[in-house]
């Protein structure tokens, strides 16, 4: 039987138009703006200043705390100032502004396209490899991945999750890289074995990639300790929480990490930047990125260096067509609409999807019929249709009761929606309010002990 | 950038369905058993579903111009389920007129005063006929003969039904074994020859349906199998312990409302329950509420009651039995 998780999902169309198109190497831009804050937790602090030239590779910023990670430049060239930009949420926020003259290297990076198979470093040796490297998970949350590789104390980790689902429609990042870098992945994962000092490895795939299964399956022959799974294809698989049940059959407790089930999840793209910091010493300064659409005259796959705008992607990929009317950074069913083309790639950017004006309306919102495919489909079994109501009458506490919090925001509930109730909307917003009204009761009860 | 962009939070695709889609799906699904009804009683099915329909689209229009004065939502195509399920409910030679009041109670009623689509408690064709049967006790229970197009309107013969003869038939000591040769093979009631409510008789149709129904996923198998399960259960045992007191799982399973409710009336979406433990417990309770009915009550026939009174029941299922949710009780290892 071939395994998923057992209850709720959905299944968007897949649209996947650029699974068969190779990973292509943009021309460099002519500037890029990298971003302090690519991943979660402190924002990073600029180590260069205006006018500073800048080689690929070279350390930018540096990490501004516990949780949080090193910035490198991706290109060669001259800071030409520190400013705010728009990111992909919409807000400002502080970039290095790059412009950019040839593609000089620092040299230690080791650029010989060979595959270094052995692993010479230790397990700490490794997490200090990822932290100076700059390396976050590029699934999508982007949290640094020297915190997730380190085992808390008192916990235990028995085995390595890597995720190669990539459950959201449209996205092909993850497939090319399992096709085109399949052996550097196995030797990252490895690496990140030795790191967590585990012995066991599972790399769970849906089954509409088979070519990346049968690739990873053949590569995974001689080494004992890495089982390639597929997996039915069902939204949101490629969640912590779901990917985790449909593997092993455990359940994250609410509010936990999977390590709390002796588990740690990583993705593809994140185990081949691990191969490079690690065996080659190279900085993440670039990513495997989907650049799609319906509309799109050339939708395709490319390495794109950070601090690249999506304009100079989409005009690689044909240009922008005159009925766009949304442009998302991620996938479709958990992405963010950008208000503007300028938005630079950064760590977390697994695609950019256009969709023509048609696509992108949402339809008319009418009564709540009671079906219940938000419940069923809601793969956490959680209500979000009383989550919403509750969240829009203000009744946060009975909210928190029903465990608002757990929700994972995948949007199966409003996909499924026959209503077009706008669900996820409401439920974001109560889950924002009870964990504002969580934190408060901390500080009070802090200040009163 | 002369494009201008539009922003909305995730996710950013939906699915096809849509209300009205899903609406269009049940009138599919329930064309089968109106084309057997119309082969079983002829003009008189096509008269009493026109009306039906047509005075149900009326009255939510009315309703909703110029009482509500809101907006008019008749295009969703729930009136129109109602109307065809109303019209499902009745005997096919009532007179026009009560079948237009059945039409305004459930719509009027039964839907429009609790705020309209949603929001209803009772399943709106279900207090129409019951309605109906209180009011016009005699009209509602005179059920034509089938015999095609030769079954007439006004002028048709009536008879009882399997059920109301079996019932009357036990209270006057008879064996179910000679009951049995009085009432149509289990074979004739599967294909609906018999005398019934005109969307009820033919269980065939109504599973084809339910066939379709699954197919789409416009429902699920949850509350049409409880309450199927739960009635072929409760009549076997009783059966088992006394066959010539009680009548066989099939004959129960067969006559009456049981088909058409438990596969459509049972499963509307806005008076049944939202998570699967709610259905199925909500199926058990409609099973087990008809046979308490058919067998130990007044009337011969329950299943539009026990749909009703488990109908109120749902906002408790509702609000306690809880989906048991991710991490709830983990049990790793």
């Amino acid at each position: 039987m071939i395994k998923t998780f057992p209850w709720g999902g959905t299944h968007p169309p897949e649209n996947k138009i650029t699974a068969g198109s190779k990973i292509i190497y943009p021309p460099l831009p002519s500037s890029v703006s990298i971003p302090l804050s690519q991943h979660a937790g402190i924002p990073a602090v600029p180590v260069v200043a205006k006018g500073d030239k800048v080689l690929t590779g070279q350390l930018i910023a540096k990490a501004g705390g516990f949780i949080s990670a090193n910035i490198h430049s991706s290109v060669s060239g001259v800071v030409t100032k520190i400013d705010k930009i728009t990111d992909s949420s919409g807000y400002k926020q502080e970039a290095v502004i790059i412009e950019v003259s040839g593609d000089e290297w620092i040299d230690t990076v080791d650029r010989d396209p060979g595959i270094k198979r052995e692993i010479l470093l230790s397990g700490d040796e490794i997490l200090s490899k990822c932290l100076e490297s700059g390396i976050v998970g590029l699934g999508g949350a982007a949290f640094p991945t020297n915190v997730k590789l380190k085992v808390p104390p008192g916990k235990k980790c028995e085995l390595l999750i890597i995720n190669g689902v990539e459950c959201e429609p449209y996205l092909t990042s993850d497939h090319r890289m399992m096709l085109e870098k399949g052996e550097e992945i196995i030797i990252g994962i490895l690496i990140m074995m030795k790191a967590l000092n585990v012995k066991k490895g599972m790399i769970g795939i849906e089954n509409n990639k088979p070519d990346a299964i049968e690739h990873l399956s053949n590569l995974c022959k001689s080494i004992g300790e890495i089982t390639v799974h597929p997996l039915k294809v069902k939204y949101p698989q490629g969640g912590e929480k779901q990917l985790i049940k449909a593997l092993i059959n455990r359940e994250v407790p609410s509010g936990g990490l999977p390590v709390d089930v002796g588990v740690v999840v990583q993705n593809i793209s994140t185990a081949f930047a691990v191969y490079e910091a690690v065996q080659k010493n190279k900085p993440l300064i670039d990513r495997v990125v989907t650049i799609t659409g319906k509309t799109l005259a050339t939708p395709s796959n490319y390495m794109v260096r950070f601090g690249t705008s999506v304009q100079e992607l989409i005009d690689v990929s044909g240009g922008l067509p005159g009925n766009t009317g949304k442009i998302i950074n991620g996938g479709p069913m958990m992405g963010k609409a950008v208000i503007t083309t300028s938005v630079p790639v950064v760590k977390a950017t697994s695609g950019v999807i256009v969709l023509s004006t048609e696509e992108s309306l949402r339809r008319p919102v009418t009564s709540c019929i009671r079906c219940g495919k938000c419940v069923t489909g809601c793969a956490l079994k959680l209500e979000p249709y009383l989550l919403m109501e509750l969240s829009r009458k203000d009744l946060f506490e009975r909210a928190e009761a029903e465990r608002i919090t757990d929700c994972c925001e995948c949007g199966s509930c409003s996909f499924i929606c026959p209503a077009s109730r706008p669900l996820l909307d409401y439920i974001r917003l109560g889950k924002s309010q009870v964990l504002r009204n969580k934190r408060e009761r901390i500080l009070q009860k802090n200040k009163a002990s | 950038m002369s494009n201008i962009l539009n922003i909305s939070p995730a996710p950013h695709v939906f699915a096809k369905d849509t209300t009205r889609s899903l609406m269009l799906d049940v009138i599919i699904a329930l064309s089968p058993a109106l084309i057997a009804s119309v082969y079983f009683f002829g003009y008189g099915a096509i008269i009493v579903t026109l009306t039906s329909v047509v005075s149900c689209l009326i009255f939510e229009y009315l309703i909703q111009k110029y009482i509500l004065k809101g907006p008019v939502s008749i295009t969703d195509g729930s009136a129109v389920v109602t109307g065809l399920l109303l019209a499902f409910n009745l005997p096919s030679n009532l007179p026009v007129f009560i079948i237009i009041i059945g039409s305004l109670v459930s719509i009027g009623i039964a839907k429009m005063t609790f705020g309209g689509l949603g929001n209803n408690p009772f399943n709106p064709a279900l207090v129409g006929r019951v309605f109906l049967l209180i009011s016009f006790p005699v009209q509602m229970t005179s059920w034509p003969v089938p015999s095609g197009f030769n079954t007439g309107y006004s002028d048709a013969v009536t008879g009882a039904t399997p059920l109301a003869l079996v019932k009357e038939g036990l209270k006057n000591g008879e064996s179910v074994s000679s009951l049995m040769d009085q009432v149509p093979t289990h074979m004739q009631m599967f294909y609906g020859h018999m005398g019934g409510s005109m969307g009820e008789v033919a269980a065939a149709a109504l599973i084809l349906g339910l066939i379709y129904m699954l197919i789409r996923k416009t429902i699920t198998w949850h509350i049409p199998f409880a309450v199927l399960g739960s009635i072929a259960a409760f009549t076997a045992i009783l059966w088992l312990i006394n066959p010539e007191k009680n009548a066989d799982p099939a004959f129960h399973l067969l006559t009456g409302g049981v088909m058409l409710g438990a596969i459509f009336m049972a499963t509307d979406y806005v008076t049944s329950p939202m998570s699967f433990k709610g259905m199925i417990i909500f199926g058990i309770g409609i099973g087990v509420l008809t046979v308490i009915i058919r067998v130990f009550g007044a009337y011969p026939e329950g299943v539009s009651f026990a749909i009703l009174i488990m109908n109120a029941f749902v906002p408790l299922m509702n609000k306690y039995i809880k989906p048991k949710r991710y991490g709830e009780e983990v049990t790793n290892g």
